[in-house]
């Protein structure tokens, strides 16, 4: 077995026994249980209905805490070995450290991703079991998405790990960070524009930097095609991008910029002291 | 076999190596003495290759930072202090027979020979052992590789008196041209084993006395 696997699966294994992937697990499959049992398939709201609807609803709730259980459950990995003395252990082995780096961080992304995609995919095996019809172009579009989300906030989290040499530091940051980018979803952008100081274009371009609002607003436009919910804001948008160059972009761009932090925090793993 | 020519570690400003110079030659049984902060961690941390540091050092002629894999390969090392490993025994050990490419059931025979059968064990976590069957364990792996370079970090500090005796035996058995580096706060403790002691002190290397025969007794 390659050397990054064997670190990945043995992450693996030690992520199913911590009692973060526990909750973590609940959390995504409990929601998805809740949104049965609150009836959502039976609603008829945005033109959704069915399993359709129960995915969106699933969809805009991973938005709002996905980014935060992944940047909470991962930060601490590099550091929290570097302070635990695991990772002197681990580098004493004859392993590369890009085979520790990229095998732990492929680790991480199968347990952050897999709860969520298993809770999409039950809902499906649930409601093909129910007779309910499948929306497998939303399903495999959601599940797209979330592959981008998780893969964005582990770089991000993985990032935070290399930088920064305690774990409670680590937390901290990764916290700031995504309030930072919570903030700019709305209330920083809403000043910028109340101010007038730049236009409406550098506005949009700001808010589809940040990863957060690309997902919200890919989400959007699946069940609101002209993103009427936006306002004028949809003109930019859409002009620009296309209904479809935009899904592209909201699924590719932060999957770029997670797999670029990681790479960044790579190269700062590997040039300094690695304990 | 290793080579370190004035290599220099900082933290901040304060420097923890401080032009510290070694040969070490095969065979060499070297007691790493030194208080606490001496600079010994910090050196057995260069050689692994986990320091970034200024200066020369070679390993078996590799640079442990380039060559690490190379150079680790050929290392066999036991921390001071046991990690946290979140793992089962079983897991463990197939996990680390499988990067140091040797039989599981070489780390099993070494472990037994420790007095401690791994297979009443195996589905144990490992941080969840005791001190002692924890310590042994990470004897087992790093002898079971026959490494050509030992480094032992205060190695004895949790073993029972049987064990640590049953421990100092295998080393010694080790074939002759094996170099083992073990670092102790006390030279009595490790006295047996070793033709050569290092002290460092403030970063340096203070005495470098090879010994005609071990040092039994003067502890």
């Amino acid at each position: 077995m390659k050397q990054w696997r064997a670190i990945a699966w043995q992450d693996i294994k030690e992520s199913l026994r911590a009692w973060w992937f526990l909750v973590y697990t609940l959390v995504f499959g409990g929601t998805v249980a809740l949104l049965f049992i609150l009836g959502v398939t039976e609603s008829q709201i945005l033109g959704f209905m069915g399993l359709g609807r129960l995915l969106v609803t699933f969809i805009q709730l991973c938005i709002a805490i996905l980014p935060v259980f992944v940047l909470v459950s991962t930060v601490r990995s590099i550091v929290g070995d570097r302070e635990s003395h695991v990772l002197e252990y681990w580098l004493s082995m004859p392993i590369g450290l890009g085979d520790y780096y990229w095998g732990k961080f492929m680790g991480r992304f199968l347990v952050t991703f897999l709860p969520v995609f298993g809770a999409m995919a039950g809902a499906a095996a649930w409601g093909a079991y129910q007779d309910i019809q499948i929306p497998w172009q939303l399903f495999w579009i959601f599940s797209a998405l979330l592959v981008s989300i998780c893969g964005c906030f582990l770089g991000f989290g993985f990032l935070i790990s290399t930088l920064t040499r305690h774990q409670e530091v680590a937390l901290s940051v990764s916290l700031v960070l995504w309030l930072v980018l919570l903030a700019f979803m709305d209330l920083i952008l809403i000043g910028v524009m109340l101010q007038e100081r730049i236009s409406p274009e550098w506005v949009v371009s700001i808010a589809l930097s940040n990863p957060l609002q690309s997902f919200r607003t890919a989400a959007m436009v699946l069940f609101d095609p002209r993103l009427a919910i936006l306002g004028p804001t949809a003109d930019i948008i859409l002009d620009f991008f296309g209904r479809v160059g935009f899904l592209v972009y909201a699924l590719v761009y932060p999957l770029v910029l997670g797999l670029g932090s990681a790479m960044v925090g790579f190269a700062i793993f590997k040039r300094g002291d690695q304990i | 076999m290793i080579q370190v020519r004035g290599i220099e570690k900082r933290f901040q400003r304060h420097p923890v190596l401080d032009g510290v110079d070694l040969s070490v030659l095969a065979g060499d049984r070297i007691a790493l003495i030194g208080s606490n902060g001496a600079g010994k961690t910090s050196l057995i941390r260069c050689i692994l290759g986990e320091y970034s540091f200024s200066g020369v050092l070679t390993v078996v002629g590799l640079d442990p930072r380039r060559d690490r894999v190379a150079v680790l390969d050929r290392v066999g090392f036991v921390p001071q202090l046991p990690p946290p490993l979140k793992v089962r025994v079983e897991e463990l050990v197939a996990l680390t027979a499988g990067l140091m490419r040797v039989p599981a059931e070489e780390i099993h025979q070494v472990a037994r020979g420790l007095g401690l059968d791994l297979s009443q064990h195996r589905k144990q976590i490992f941080f969840k052992l005791s001190g002692g069957m924890k310590q042994k364990l990470l004897i087992a792996i790093a002898l079971a590789r026959r490494p050509r370079i030992l480094i032992l970090d205060e190695p004895a500090a949790n073993l029972d008196p049987e064990a640590r005796e049953t421990f100092f035996a295998q080393l010694a058995a080790m074939p002759k041209e094996t170099v083992m580096l073990l670092s102790s706060h006390r030279v009595d403790e490790i006295s047996q084993l070793v033709n050569r002691v290092v002290e460092m002190d403030q970063g340096k290397v203070v005495v470098d006395r090879v010994l005609s025969t071990p040092v039994v007794g003067e502890g």
